[in-house]
Order: C-alpha cells, then sequence, then structure tokens
C-alpha cells in the first residue's frame, strides 16, 4: 500500500469515527428520551397518554420503515438548514442521527419495559414523582440494557456510515468501495475490512465490559 | 363487627378520633370489570396495633391495601389516613401523604442498581434530605434490622430474608405512622418468616408503630396480629381479637383458613364416623379465655360420672389467652351420661359439637 493510499485509510478511518461517534452521540441524547417517553406514555405507563404514544409510534416506525440511502437523500434540504451544506462528513451526521434516533429509542424502549413494576410502585409508595421514578427507578434499573443497547446502535452506524460515501461524507466504506472495489486495490479492500473488524469489535468489548460493570442484579 | 363498624361512622365528627384512628375506612368500594374486588369494606386501624387482614388470593386484600396509600382509587367510600380523606386527592397531594406510610411487599422490590444503604436511604432522599442525614439514618435502620455489615452490599448478594429486613428498613426510613405489608412473608421459608414477624413484631412495641398487613397464612395473623379481619369476595365476613376469632370462627371461610393450624379430627377417625349407632360418641368441644384455664377435664371427671377419653386436640396460646380444642370420646350409647357431659362441658362455657358415632372403641 502506498503512503497516499495510508494517509487515505488513517483519513478515512478518522472520518468513520467521527460520524459513528458524533451521530450515536446525538441518537443517545435524543433517542433515550424518546423511548423514556412510549414508556411513560403507555398504557399503564407514569404518563398515561395513549394518543401521545400513538403518534410518537407512528412518527418513530416512520422514519425507521425509511431505507437509510433514501433517508440520506430526502433529508438533504434539512441537512442544508442545519449545517449549512449537504456534502461532507458533518453533513452525513444529520442523516445518520435522524436514521439512529428513532431505532436507539425503541431499543431504549425494550431495556426500560424489562424494569419490574414492582420497583416502580415502590417508589410511588414512597412518594415519589414521577422525575424520581425516571432518575431513580427506570434509568438506573435498565442502565445495563441501555448501555448494551447504545453499543448495537454504535455497530449499526459503523455500517450505516459506509453509505454517507453517497454524499461524499468519506469514511472506510467510500474508501473500500472507491479504491478496492472500483480501482481494484485489493490491499486498500483487506486492510479496510481489517480495520472495520477491529473497530466493531473494538465498540462490542468496551461496551459488554461497560454491561458487565453496571450490572448489579446478580 | 357490625357495632365496630357503627361506632366508626358515628365517630366521624369525634375530635379525638384521628388521634385514635390511623386509618378508617368507610364503605369502600372498588370494581373491575365485572368482579366487585372491594365491595363495601369498612375498617378501623387504631394507633399502634397490628392489624391482619386475611383472605384467599383474589378475595381482594392487594386492591385494599393499595387503596390505603392511593395507589389504587376506589370507586365510591371514603379514606381516611390520620383524620384526612385520601381517596380524591390528586397524585401531588398524595406523594408527601405517602411518605407517612411504609410499604413492604412480597417480592421485596429493592433497587438492583443501589447499595443495601442506598436503598434504606431512597425515602429520605425523594424527600429531599441532605446526604449526611440520609445516611446516618439509613446507618441507624440498617441496624435495628441487624443488617448493619451489609450497608455498602447490592441486593443480589442478599437472601430473601435478608431483601425483606432492607425492606422493613427502607419503609421505616422516613419514620411513617403507618406500616402496609403487602404478603411481606409469603415469599419466605417458614424459619426466615418467624425472624420477619418477630422483627416487626418488635418494631410495633419499641416504635409503637401500627402496622395493617395483608396475608393469606393464618400462621402470620396467630403470630403477630392484634386483631384480624377475614374478608372474602370484597367483604369483611369476620373481624375481632385474634384469639377470639380463632376460638369462635363464625364464617365458613374462616373455618377453612383456620384448618391447617387448629386441631382436627384425625382423618382415619373422620372416616369411620357413623351418623347413628355406634358404642362411642366423639365430641368437638371449643373453649376459650378464661373459662379454658381452669381445671375442665378434672371438674368433668369429678363432676360427671361414668367415663370419657381424650382421643386429640390440643391448646394454644394466641395474645396469652388459651385457646383450646379437644376431641372426646364417650363411651356408651347411654344418652343420659352424653347429655350430663355437654351440659356440664357447656356450663364451662365450652362450645360442643357432637361429630358422630364409632362402632369400636378406637
Amino acid at each position: 500500500m502506498s503512503p497516499i493510499l495510508f494517509e487515505l485509510l488513517l483519513r478515512s478511518i478518522w472520518e468513520t469515527v467521527l460520524m459513528t461517534a458524533a451521530s450515536g452521540l446525538i441518537s443517545l441524547v435524543f433517542g433515550l428520551p424518546l423511548g423514556l417517553a412510549l414508556i411513560a406514555t403507555e398504557r399503564g405507563g407514569i404518563a398515561e397518554s395513549p394518543w401521545v404514544n400513538r403518534v410518537l409510534g407512528a412518527v418513530i416506525n416512520g422514519f425507521r420503515s425509511v431505507p437509510f440511502i433514501i433517508l440520506l437523500v430526502a433529508l438533504i434540504p434539512v441537512t442544508r438548514l442545519i449545517v449549512g451544506t449537504s456534502i461532507g462528513t458533518w453533513a452525513a451526521i444529520v442523516p445518520l442521527s435522524i436514521a439512529a434516533t428513532p431505532y436507539y429509542a425503541r431499543i431504549a424502549e425494550v431495556s426500560l419495559r424489562e424494569v419490574d413494576h414492582g420497583l416502580i410502585e415502590a417508589a410511588r409508595a414512597m412518594g415519589g414523582n414521577r422525575w424520581t421514578i425516571i432518575r431513580e427507578v427506570l434509568v438506573p434499573e435498565a442502565l445495563p440494557g441501555i448501555v448494551a443497547g447504545f453499543t448495537v446502535t454504535l455497530v449499526t452506524l459503523v455500517g450505516a456510515s459506509a453509505m454517507a460515501g453517497a454524499i461524499g461524507a468519506g469514511g472506510l466504506g467510500d474508501l473500500a468501495i472507491r479504491y478496492g472495489y472500483q480501482r481494484f486495490e485489493t490491499s486498500v479492500m483487506v486492510a479496510v475490512v481489517i480495520v472495520l473488524i477491529i473497530l466493531v469489535c473494538g465498540i462490542q468489548w468496551v461496551g459488554d465490559r461497560l454491561v458487565a460493570r453496571l450490572d448489579r442484579r446478580g | 363487627m357490625n357495632q365496630h363498624v357503627t361506632a366508626a361512622i358515628e365517630n366521624t365528627n369525634d375530635a379525638d378520633a384521628p388521634a385514635r384512628d390511623v386509618v378508617r375506612l368507610v364503605e369502600l368500594k372498588r370494581r373491575f370489570g365485572a368482579t366487585a374486588a372491594l365491595d363495601g369494606i369498612s375498617l378501623t386501624v387504631r394507633k399502634g396495633e397490628i392489624l391482619g387482614i386475611i383472605g384467599r388470593s383474589g378475595a381482594g386484600k392487594s386492591t385494599l391495601i393499595r387503596c390505603l396509600n392511593g395507589l389504587e382509587r376506589p370507586d365510591s367510600g371514603e379514606v381516611f389516613i390520620e383524620g384526612r380523606e385520601i381517596s380524591r386527592l390528586g397524585e401531588r397531594d398524595l406523594q408527601p401523604l405517602r411518605r407517612r406510610i411504609g410499604m413492604i411487599f412480597q417480592h421485596f422490590n429493592l433497587l438492583s442498581a443501589k447499595t443495601v444503604e442506598d436503598n434504606v436511604a431512597l425515602p429520605l432522599k425523594i424527600e429531599g434530605r441532605p446526604k449526611a442525614e440520609r445516611l446516618n439514618r439509613a446507618a441507624e435502620l440498617l441496624d435495628l434490622v441487624g443488617l448493619s455489615e451489609k450497608a455498602k452490599a447490592y441486593p443480589a448478594s442478599l437472601s430473601g430474608g435478608q431483601k425483606q429486613r432492607v425492606g422493613i428498613a427502607r419503609a421505616l426510613a422516613a419514620r411513617p405512622a403507618l406500616l402496609l405489608s403487602d404478603e411481606a412473608t409469603s415469599a419466605l421459608d417458614p424459619e426466615t418468616t418467624r425472624s420477619i414477624l418477630a422483627l416487626l413484631k418488635d418494631i410495633n412495641r419499641q416504635l409503637g408503630l401500627t402496622i395493617l398487613l395483608i396475608t393469606h397464612e393464618m400462621e402470620v395473623i396467630r403470630s403477630i396480629a392484634d386483631r384480624v379481619a377475614v374478608i372474602d369476595a370484597g367483604r369483611i365476613v369476620e373481624e375481632g381479637p385474634v384469639w377470639s376469632v380463632f376460638a369462635d370462627p363464625r364464617s365458613e371461610i374462616t373455618r377453612r383458613l383456620l384448618g391447617a393450624i387448629r386441631p382436627q379430627l384425625p382423618p382415619e377417625l373422620a372416616a369411620r364416623l357413623l351418623l347413628a349407632g355406634g358404642t362411642e360418641t366423639i365430641l368437638r368441644v371449643d373453649v376459650a379465655g378464661e373459662p379454658a384455664r381452669g381445671p375442665l377435664l378434672s371438674d368433668l371427671a369429678r363432676t360427671v360420672p361414668g367415663a370419657f377419653r381424650l382421643v386429640h386436640g390440643g391448646i394454644d396460646h394466641i395474645q396469652r389467652e388459651p385457646v383450646g380444642t379437644l376431641f372426646l370420646s364417650i363411651p356408651g350409647g347411654d344418652a343420659g351420661h352424653l347429655a350430663e357431659v355437654i351440659a356440664f362441658l357447656k356450663s364451662r362455657q365450652a362450645r360442643v359439637e357432637v361429630l358422630g358415632h364409632v362402632a369400636d372403641p378406637v
């Protein structure tokens, strides 16, 4: 592999890491509250509201049913509005985040739903309000699942970011297609695959260790 | 029971009532679809007592206890906690009130992500107390329940009995006026159950804490309750001091619930009972309280000529009152002798029931 290609590889790694980390963080910040909102507004939830629940569910399902490559293009006006441009790594972070947020919201919802209802009742019996229940019961008790779900989301984002090359965002996937596939640079293809494997394994390893440390359920 | 209910209603405007009665329920009703979980429950819990509510599963016990801290709302009727009607309060107004009521649960409901001391301190955190005060109080309570060395442990590492001790400590953290116990020992083995009940009794005596517990086990009622209310199909079918309900159960459901812990005629003997004829008559004699303290059987032997034999039975001491059930066999078809025995026993305030006759001596 030539030094130029090597430099390209390094830049691509940085772009992939940047896209994954930034959109992952944004999906966490928005997806977790969305997941909480889904749980809180469902029947028997702490802020029961069937209508809000239905609307939220429909919007999330709507975003999740659009294939990412279409979302990438369809969101160009929104991206331009937010980032100022529709091309480049930062521009890709917008559609990636918008795709990952509802995905993560559903994953968080599953973990939050698994929290024993008796614990919520105990907190209510102690005189806790909704905020107490969220802060002291729902989130801490679901935390291992929330972290494990975040790991899954990050790994999915690594894959999804490969498609972001379509709007000139760069990244490892883009490098593999343009050099490895279209120019028959097998060494680039192999290097990209190895880096991706290391990246995914690394994310998973850190996530698993964190979950093991957080899980006190014995 | 009815007398008591009437008294409670008459006391509505009595200024002393709130001080004496921690809980007063008036005609509580709650339906779930077609079934009435509570069908007109009126009940009073007095300050400092342990009231046990017993019933089979589905009798409405859980709904009842959950009405007391507003986790469940009755369709109609009134719930007074320390003199204040709470059944129509909003969630926000209920929250400070719930801090006056501790609750322990069948499955403990401890937060797995928090240490034992943080679990115990949680009610104080909800109250907004400073951290130092919370931890001091948690240490004090863990000492009370005998788990000081587990303060930094997580609930998953505790046994069932230890978990319930933590649950009790947590329920006491905010110095409640009332402790609700929702089948608190049902998930525990008999030995652990005994130690948890002893702890609750201690707390009741030491702190003067009023306790309302629900259970489906008569043994729980027997060992710690002062008064018992038997609930069936959403109604209170029987209520009174534990020893008197045990000595003289009026309803069929109470008798069935008592079945396991009161002496019963041995099955092989019961199978041989005849309606008429036979050579011996089997009597069931129930005697409790003052009459049971006397030398009943020796007086019987001295007063009534003719033999009798004790076949089975036992005397239990409930709230320091003797509660006895004896099965006597009176030989001979001599109706005169039998009538004399029954007359004597009745003169000593015993309840006598002729169960039947057996052909061969037993």
